[in-house]
This record gives C-alpha cells, structure tokens and sequence, in this order.
C-alpha cells in the first residue's frame, strides 16, 4: 500500500515546487483536516487505550491498603505465573500445529481452484468461504454442539461401526477439538486471499514455463507459489497474531467443556479474567502488555528471518 | 476551493459531535432502556438488574403498587456474567444499577470494595420480622445489612424414581449409602449415579461445610485479618469422596446447566441430582420434566456423614442489595425491600418452584408447606424436605474474595476431574492458591 504512494508523490512534488508559500500553507492545512477525523480516532481509539492501559499495568490496587505504585512488578509477577506461562505456551504450540495445517489447506485449494474453472469450482469455491462468514461465537457453539456427546451426531456415527465417540471436549482432546473449530473457520479466509493473488499472477508467466517444458506440479511450485509468496507471508503474519491472542473459540467452548478449558486457557482469557471478572485491571493490563510483547518478537523473529520476501510491509 | 475547505470543516465538525455523542452513552444504569414498559410518568425511577425466571412479573407487580416509585428492570445475565459487569461498572465508578439482585455469597466481596449500602437506615425495623434471623446473618456484614433476603437454597438429593424403582434401592441416608448404592446400580450396568461439575464451586463448598468444614473466618471490625482453612480434614475428605466416586466411573464429570448435562439429566443418565429447592424451577425451564422424564423425579432429604448429626447447607439463594451509585439510596432501599415481598410475587414464585422463599409468611403459608410440587409428581417437598432443611441451615461466614475463591476451587475440581490430583492434594493446593492471594490483596492470614 505505502509503496504505491511514494511512487506518486514524487511526480507532483515539481508542480508544487513552484507556487510555495500561501499555497502551500493551505494545502498542509488541508492535509491536516483530511487526516484530523483519522487522527482524532486513531489517537482516542487506540493510542489513548494503549497509554492508559500502560499507565495502569505499574500499579497495584489491594482490597486493604488501595492502590500503587510498583513500577514493572506486575510483569515480574506475570511472567513467573504459571497460569500466564502455560497459556502462553499453549498459543504458541496451537500457532505451530494450526497455522503451518492452515495455510498449506489454504494454498492446495487455491492452487486446485485457480487451475480449474468449472461452475463447480466456483461453487466450492463459495463454499469453502463459508465459514470464515459465520461469526466466530455461532461457528464456536455450532461445534460445541457438534462435538456433545449427548445430542451430537459423532456418537451415532461411531456408534454405528460399534466404535465410541472421541470426546473433543474433554481435557486430552480438546487441542484437537479447537485445531479443527479454527482450521474449518479459516483456512477458507486464507484461501480466498491466495487465490486472489494467484488471480493477479500474470498468465504468459504460465505459457512460457508450459513452452520450456514445465508441467503443472512444476508451474505450481516453480512459478505460482514464488509469486504469491508476498500473500502468503502476510496470512502467516495474520495468523500469527490472531492465534497467540487466542480467546473467542475457547472462551465460548469453555461452557461446554468440563473443567478442560479452565479462565487460564490462553493469555488473553486469563487478562479478561483478571480485569472484568477480579477487578483487578492493573495486573490484567500487565498481562496484555506481555502478551503484546510475546506477539511482537514472535512476529519480529518470523519476519526477520524471511525478510527477503517482505515485500508487502 | 473555498467551498471544498467549508465542507471539510463542516465534515470535521460532524465527525466530532459524533464522537461527543458516544461517548455521552451512560449504558446499563440509564433508565431509558427498560427490558419492563413503566405506565406511570413523572415519577421516580430506580434502575434494577436481576434474573430469576418471573422478573417481569415481579417488577410488574410491584410497578402497580406503588404510585411514588417505579422500577426499570434489566436482566444483563446470570451469575457471574451479572457479577461482571456490576464489578466493571464498580471500577469505573458509574453504570452500576440502583438496586441488584446478588447471592449472599457475593455481598462481603462487594461490600468490602464500598460497593453497597448499609440499609439499616432506611426502614429496617418494618421488615425485620418478616426473615429468620439466619437469613438476615447471610446478607449482613458485622451488624450492617447490605441486602433484602429474597430466597434460599436448602440442598436435597433430587433423584429419579424410575431409575431406583428398577435397581431397588432407597434414597440413602448417608453419603457411604450413596457410594453403595451408586456401585449397585453401575454393576447392574445401570447410568451414573451423580455428577460432580466444576463449575458449581460454590455447591462444593456447600458439601465441604456439611462435613464440618468453615473456610472463612471474618470480623469486619478488624478488616485486615482473615482466616482462611480449605485443606483441614473435613475438606479434603469431600474432594477425595467425590474424587474417588469419579475415579470409579460412579458419577459423571460434566459441567452443570450446560446444555449436555440437561440433556443427560432428560435422558435419565443421573440418577441423582445433589442440588438446591431452586433447581426444579431451572430444571423445568431448561425442558426437564415435561416429556418423556415427566413425573418421573422425586427428592430426598441431603445425605448426611453422621446421621446422628445432621447438618443441612444452602446453595445460593439471593437477595436485593442497594448500589452506593444510586442516586436516591433511600428510595432504592424502597425498592429492595419491597421488591419481591408482595404476596402474588412469592405465590407464583414458590409455586413454580423458581424460588424457596425466605419470606417467613410466605414460608408459613399453609399452601406452600402442604403444596404437591407437579415436578415431584405431587410430592409435598417442601413439608417432606425443603422446610426441614431450611429450618436447621446455621449460616456461613463469607469471603470478602468470594469470586477469586470459587475460580480456585473450579479450577482445582477440574485438576480432580482430570485425575492430575487427589482430593486431599487439591486442597491443599487451593489453600496455598487462595491464602497467597489474601495475602497479596493486603489481608493478614491466619
């Protein structure tokens, strides 16, 4: 996005050279009206909470005694507790096994569907889609209900081989139960944005490979894969974040499943928890702090170390 | 271009007052969004948030009756979800309700943040005489009163007939009984006798003080020193029963009130459901006992550990406390106290079973003690069981930490259910849990 303005910008700075002064006062002044309704909401809406949620992670409030000030206790507290520790290598183990299921499902069909333009294919298509547009919480209960060994179908099906029914819901399983809840939900997202980008590879690309010899498995590692790879590393940024901040599938399968997802699961239910539930929004804020932290060096490592295709930043 | 700068500006402007308008929204504690329809104008309201299943009609009621008051009424959610947002509107020091409907549990942990109003002031001796004293004791602190008793929760054995029919047994005495009979009926290949979910901490900690257990020991006139006893034995000996009844395979692990667990409970999967008198109103309006388990339940007096002894405990049960942001503290202590107090209110919500009144008239009106609950297939629990248990429950001492407490034991009762830990061992640990946090809150443990 930023490239493409830089790119223009040069070619109308020489007509403005010209007429500087009270022109181009007024045209700062502008710029500045443009950007003020995005300003006032970025500043009020983001970095007014961030602040505050800073200035509220160095205190500490007692039932007896009130509040203050103690500086970066909260976070020496947060990364020595083991309910923050074991969440957040929960999220990080789930990102390793979801993300890498994730995104090869997501790129086999987009590979599958850019090679093949049937109706049908538009219609899988569609339908692979389809999840990512069923809000989060309905997908969550869905499969909550889906996964009930009372009323769900799992136990009739597998009671029709005369086999049980693996419990997803239970503590050993429950991984497993979300892997899928997530998978499902969006590997069709990640697709739609790598077909799109498959969309925009340029097809002479392809008759020009097919004229040297390349076959179809060849184009498709060769050529589309290298081309998209721009796309791709930025659903693995997407994922990233949005797994190690884990909180909505498990926090609606909480209710479902007994006692396996507890208020620690993930950091961020173990944040929400601390804030809204034990009123105590100082080590809350510290919490998320720390797992802001954890997200940024994940995500500063994985960039790091495939900078060289980090073309869409 | 000078137009264009006046749009902008204009633009500007209009983006900004809709900001101001944002963030101008009070949200829970305005009046204007009432789930009731207030009939009466120009009269003042007060803002309730409450959940019992027949709210509306109680608020209706209570709307007629008075020409001076009137009552908004919102249910923002059950339990904890309520509990949350009230905190939340605490921390933030506006969008609390005048009046709130909370468990007697909770009242110590929103009193000691200076949550609540000392209603003592504002006509207490009218009504005094209308509770036990043991139901005043729940809601007060020290000598202050910081809510209007509303219901209780006597806990009795409710259990399926049919099932105990078909494996002939009796409703056990005591909690070895229970365990016997539970073996009986899974080697006669039959369903699980019970459930122990962790997500009712507060029924654990019920079936804890029955044995001899007290977990907190609090004199608000030293309000830095509490003491805190969770892994003594009578503790550990209810977690390792439970433990090991579901070790054995005898009882299940589900989670309550959940979906599953009804569904189990329809489906005759327990045969025993250890619970409060407020739980058939639940129960029904969750779907139980309407089709195929129609009349099939029936209920017993809480087994006992000594029978020569016996302890009777409670389960929630509630009451109307006045929030320190309410405007008119005496009118919403008004509220309160006659919220729910109204003959029709309480008829129609002890016959539905949705409460166990505390209301002594009500409690002694001749048609609730003789009343043949349809739940029980005409058995008069209420004469049989309810009223006796009601009658001998002593009272607890609460924490002032009662939330952070029952996340704990939650969470160590699912450690049990995993089989990560023994009862004893669980206990042990939420003791550790529990006092590290007291001592991080400022308290002096003991």
């Amino acid at each position: 996005m930023t490239s493409l303005t830089e790119k223009r910008a040069p070619r109308t700075q020489p007509e403005t050279r010209k007429i500087r002064g009270k022109v181009h006062l007024r045209e700062h002044l502008m710029g500045w009206l443009f950007v003020g309704p995005f300003g006032i909401v970025f500043l009020a809406f983001l970095i007014a909470p961030l602040a505050y949620a800073l200035y509220l992670s160095l205190f500490q409030k007692k039932l007896i005694g009130g509040t203050s000030f103690v500086l970066f206790d909260n976070y020496v507290k947060a990364f020595t507790d083991p309910s923050f520790l074991s969440g957040a290598w929960f999220v990080i183990r789930f990102s390793l096994v979801s993300i890498p299921l994730q995104i090869v499902l997501a790129l086999a069909l987009a590979l599958i569907l850019d090679s093949v333009t049937t109706l049908f294919a538009r219609f899988s298509r569609l339908m692979i889609f389809l999840p990512y547009a069923i809000p989060t919480v309905i997908g969550a209960v869905m499969w909550g209900f889906l996964y009930s060994r009372g009323f769900g179908p799992l136990t009739d099906i597998f009671g029709l081989f005369g086999a049980t029914a693996p419990d997803f819901l239970s503590s050993d399983l429950i991984f497993y139960g979300l892997l899928n809840v997530v998978t499902w939900q969006w590997a069709g997202y990640y697709m739609i944005i790598l077909y799109a980008a498959l969309q925009g590879v340029d097809p002479t690309l392809y008759e020009a490979a097919r004229m040297d010899g390349a076959g179809r498995w060849q184009i498709a590692t060769r050529i589309k894969i290298p081309l998209i790879a721009p796309a791709l590393i930025l659903i693995l940024v997407f994922s990233l974040i949005g797994t190690l901040q884990f909180f909505n599938e498990p926090q609606i399968l909480r209710y479902l499943a007994a006692g396996a997802i507890g208020s620690d699961f993930t950091p961020n239910m173990y944040a929400y928890q601390q804030a809204f539930s034990l009123a105590n929004f100082n080590y809350g804020s510290a919490i998320s702090f720390a797992l802001g932290g954890l997200v940024f060096i994940c995500v500063y490592a994985f960039l790091f170390f495939t900078r060289k295709r980090r073309s869409f930043l | 271009m000078k137009r264009r700068r006046i749009l902008a500006t204009v633009a500007m402007l209009a983006a900004g007052t809709g900001l101001v308008a944002c963030s101008s929204d009070e949200g829970g504690s305005d009046a204007s969004n009432c789930t009731n329809t207030i009939t009466k104008q120009n009269v003042p309201v007060v803002t309730m948030w409450g959940w019992y299943p027949n709210t509306q009609l109680v608020v209706d009621n209570f709307n007629k009756q008075h020409d001076d008051v009137q009552v908004c009424w919102t249910n923002v959610g059950q339990g904890s979800d309520e509990y949350d947002k009230f905190q939340t509107a605490i921390s933030a020091g506006t969008g609390a309700p005048d009046v709130i409907m909370v468990e007697a549990d909770r009242i110590p942990t929103f009193q000691i943040q200076g949550a609540l109003v000392d209603i003592k002031q504002y006509g207490f001796d009218a009504v005094k005489a209308n509770y036990s004293e043991g139901a005043w004791k729940d809601v007060s602190v020290g000598d202050k009163v910081y809510g209007v008793p509303v219901d209780g929760g006597p806990v009795a054995m409710i259990y399926r007939k049919d099932i105990f029919d078909k494996y002939k047994i009796t409703p056990p005495k005591t909690w070895a009984e229970y365990e016997q009979a539970a073996q009986k009926v899974k080697d006669a290949g039959g369903p699980l006798f019970g459930d122990l979910g962790a997500n009712v901490p507060a029924l654990t900690m019920a079936l804890q003080i029955q044995k001899g257990a007290s977990p907190f020991t609090y004199d608000p006139a030293q309000p830095k020193a509490i003491g805190v006893k969770l892994n003594d034995q009578a503790s550990k000996d209810v977690l390792d029963y439970w433990g090991g009844l579901a070790k054995k395979g005898l009882v299940g692990t589900q989670n309550q009130f959940t979906p599953e667990y009804i569904s189990g409970v329809i489906n005759g999967n327990y045969a025993t459901y250890i619970s409060a008198a407020w739980a058939p109103g639940y129960l029904t309006g969750a779907g139980v006992g309407k089709g195929q388990d129609t009349g099939k339940f029936a209920v017993a007096p809480l087994p006992q550990w000594d029978p020569a002894n016996p302890v009777q405990v409670n389960w929630g049960g509630s009451a109307f406390s006045v929030t320190k942001q309410a405007k008119k503290p005496e009118l919403a202590a008004k509220v309160a106290y006659g919220l729910y107090a109204d003959k029709e209110s309480l008829t129609d919500g002890w016959t539905n079973q949705i409460i166990f009144p505390l209301n002594l008239t009500a409690l002694k009106d001749p048609a609730l003690v003789d009343l043949k609950v349809a739940f029980f297939n005409g058995q008069q629990a209420n004469k049989e069981v309810y009223l006796p248990a009601a009658e001998a429950y002593k009272g607890v001492a609460y924490a002032p930490f009662g939330q952070y407490y029952l996340d704990a034991m939650e969470k160590q009762v699912s450690e049990i259910i995993k089989g990560s830990v023994t009862g004893s061992q669980a206990a042990d640990r939420l003791q550790e849990d529990v006092a590290k946090y007291a001592k991080e809150q400022g308290f002096t443990v003991q």
